[in-house]
């Protein structure tokens, strides 16, 4: 009984850290090429916090290193969204829109409970609420600001729609009201999105395939190659320590 | 400030007059100031070649820190642990910020960002060569920590006390945030000099091919540099590049033994009578080499700098249209134009409008 | 081309309760609502600020061109940005 509740507590510190590890790496592959100096600073900032949550979470899962480093793609339980490429300014931002949103609700529901998250979500959920402002900030700025921004803002939602409804599937030792989520969610993000000028994408939320996504493990043909960089290093010198 | 009455005084009574009799009466009030280590604000009169140096000095410092964050930032992605990533990615944000200051700083003096980006980006103005290196292993992101940002903080931290106070000022912030910079370079260094052999290898082959660049850093010598004198007599240059090359080998020599590194000059050896090291010839040639766009990177890194710009033309031009639809919107119910009368003619006042301050607090 | 760089915005910010706002600096921004975000991701990085104004620098009335020095205070939030997070050996000097 402890040992598959803490099994199943792992589990769960690994699909949330590999959400914070994943989408923290992609936001600093930024660094150097951001739109504006100013935007290199904040990047940097909201990549920095997702660190940090990161290595708290896999933290509780084992050692971090060895977690981020020595794992292979299919034992990453990522989502699918989060390990998505930067593509141009506006799918970043849409990305960032899509899931600061639902990592704010989540971390404010399980800041509110008793679980072993409870600690690291009241203090993330401080972070993340600035990551949806600047999200939010942007999508308005691009989806009402030129004819050009409009455009590659409405498309980078639309792009990026299907791998929204994996958010809301459950997660063993998540302990949340996921429909409650998943309704806040459409809110929220139907809300910026219309003062946006933009609206909700119409297409399905979640890909076709059987088997499954990526708190499953199986993730997008980018993703490998994401790793194989990240991890190179790392596994070129074995017990080595840096 | 004790000067800042003269100054107005002077330029006021000067108002309207023959400009050329009191020229030489606001260059005397200039050297007084300069001479008595009193710091030169913005609106203070200045000579125009002290505003040109004095900008082209702070635009190429300012272009290095961007440019600097190249070479690094071309390891985050494959930072070795997380730790290490996560004070790599804050390395290199502090380089974007340093920039950001130091634009600042150069705007005081009426040449505007744009301005001087447009000059990185089409050659017109340089940055630090150094940056025109490659880093090839994980070692090298702690060399440039520690021998880069070392050699950068010898130049630096004298400019604290330079002449042009928004220069002095930025650099003391970024004199205060640079030593967290060297000191995990050193670590990092520290780190792999005591790991496995070819970490150990790794760390010897980094040092060894940026011991002599950062010598570089300093510049030419103190006979051949053309702009030394003028500068220190302005304070906005404090030492000669002869002196603070020597004060940079004589801090590193101890370290790199500390490190269990060695710096690559078989001539690199103590002169008691000098009470300094003495260290081999630095290439001239070289150093000029890669000033003139010959480095293995110069072109790597304006195509970069310039892609990052243009690119992101899109998204700056789309902040500015909707800022500018929004004050649109925003026009018609005009209804606390009175705050303005008031609330902006004493910007470091303690007592601030009310509704600015509400708007700050409920932001922060 | 150099008509797209953002307006110029100065910067104040508060460095705890009970002390009032300092002139940080200035940055660039197309309206006050990123200006006050660009503030306080570049001057309050390492815990400086708990209030942050922005003033469009073409709207300040000067009257005296005498600025102060800022200080702020560390924070202890991400300890890996200061000096002291780093153990070096002992008799390394000038680090």
């Amino acid at each position: 009984m402890t040992a598959s509740t803490s099994e199943t507590a792992t589990a769960a510190a690994l699909a949330l850290g590999d959400d914070a590890l994943v989408l923290s790496h992609r936001l600093g592959e930024w660094a150097g090429h951001a739109p504006v100096l100013e935007e290199e600073v904040a990047l940097a900032n909201i990549a920095l916090d997702l660190l940090g949550q990161a290595r708290i979470l896999l933290s509780m899962a084992g050692d971090e290193d060895e977690l981020a480093y020595l794992r292979e793609e299919r034992a990453f339980r990522n989502l699918q969204l989060v390990e998505q490429p930067n593509g141009d300014f506006a799918h970043t931002i849409a990305r960032q829109l899509y899931f600061s949103t639902y990592q704010r609700l989540l971390y404010t529901q399980l800041a509110e409970g008793t679980g072993p998250f409870a600690p690291l979500a009241a203090k993330a959920v401080k972070e993340v609420e600035y990551h949806q402002d600047h999200a939010e900030q942007w999508t308005l700025r691009l989806g009402d600001g030129t004819d050009l921004s409009h455009e590659r803002m409405r498309r980078a939602t639309e792009a990026l729609w299907r791998f929204t409804g994996e958010m809301f599937q459950p997660v063993e030792g998540v302990d949340v009201d996921r429909e409650g989520m998943r309704a806040a969610w459409l809110e929220s993000v139907g809300d910026v999105l219309r003062r946006a000028t933009l609206a909700l994408p119409e297409g399905p939320a979640s890909g076709a395939w059987r088997a499954g996504a990526g708190r499953q493990g199986l993730h997008t043909e980018s993703f490998g190659r994401m790793l194989a960089e990240m991890q190179h290093l790392h596994r070129s010198h074995p017990g080595a320590t840096w | 400030m004790a000067t800042a009455a003269p100054h107005h005084t002077a330029r006021a009574q000067a108002d309207g007059q023959d400009e050329a009799a009191h020229a030489a009466a606001y260059e005397a009030v200039f050297d007084a100031a300069v001479a008595a280590d009193e710091r030169i604000e913005p609106r203070d009169w200045m000579p125009d070649a002290y505003r040109s140096t004095l900008v082209r000095q702070i635009a190429q410092h300012a272009h290095s820190e961007i440019i600097g964050m190249q070479p690094e930032a071309n390891w985050i992605t494959r930072a070795p642990s997380l730790r290490r990533k996560a004070i790599l990615m804050a390395k290199v944000q502090d380089e974007a910020g340093h920039g950001l200051y130091l634009y600042s700083a150069a705007e005081t003096l009426g040449t505007g960002r744009d301005e001087l980006l447009d000059k990185l980006h089409t050659g017109r103005q340089k940055y630090s060569s150094i940056f025109n290196y490659p880093t090839l292993t994980w070692a090298d992101v702690g060399a440039i920590g520690w021998l880069v940002d070392g050699a950068a903080i010898t130049n630096q931290v004298p400019l604290c006390r330079c002449s042009y106070g928004p220069y002095a000022r930025a650099m003391v912030r970024i004199c205060k945030e640079e030593s967290f910079h060297q000191r995990q370079g050193y670590e990092l260094l520290l780190a792999l000099s005591r790991g496995t052999p070819e970490q150990h290898e790794m760390a010897q082959d980094a040092v060894n091919r940026w011991w002599w660049p950062s010598l570089m850093m300093f510049g030419p010598p103190d006979d051949e540099s053309s702009h030394s004198a003028q500068s220190m007599a302005w304070k906005i240059k404090r030492h000669s590049n002869d002196e603070l090359r020597q004060r940079f080998v004589d801090i590193c020599v101890p370290q790199a033994e500390s490190l269990g590194l060695t710096l690559p000059d078989p001539d690199l050896v103590w002169n008691e009578e000098r009470g300094h090291h003495d260290f081999g010839a630095i290439d001239w040639t070289e150093f000029r080499e890669v000033l003139k766009g010959n480095g293995p990177c110069n072109e790597q890194r304006i195509t970069q700098r310039r892609r990052a710009h243009d690119e992101g033309a899109w998204v700056r031009e789309a902040a500015a249209a909707y800022a500018e639809k929004q004050a649109t919107r925003a026009e018609p119910p005009a209804g606390h134009t009175d705050q303005q009368s008031n609330g902006t003619g004493s910007p470091q006042g303690d007592e601030p409008a009310g509704t600015a301050d509400e708007h700050a607090e409920a932001r922060a | 081309m150099t008509t797209n760089d953002w307006p110029l915005w100065e910067v104040f910010v508060r460095s705890r309760r009970g002390l009032s706002h300092t002139h940080a600096g200035s940055l660039h921004a197309p309206d006050a609502e990123l200006a006050l975000r660009n503030a306080r991701d570049l001057y309050t990085r390492r815990g400086e600020g708990v209030s942050i104004w922005v003033v469009p620098s073409a709207a300040i009335t000067a009257s005296s061109p005498d600025e102060k020095d800022p200080f702020f205070e560390p924070a202890a939030d991400k300890p890996y940005r200061h000096p002291t997070f780093y153990e070096i050996p002992e008799g390394v000097k000038h680090l």
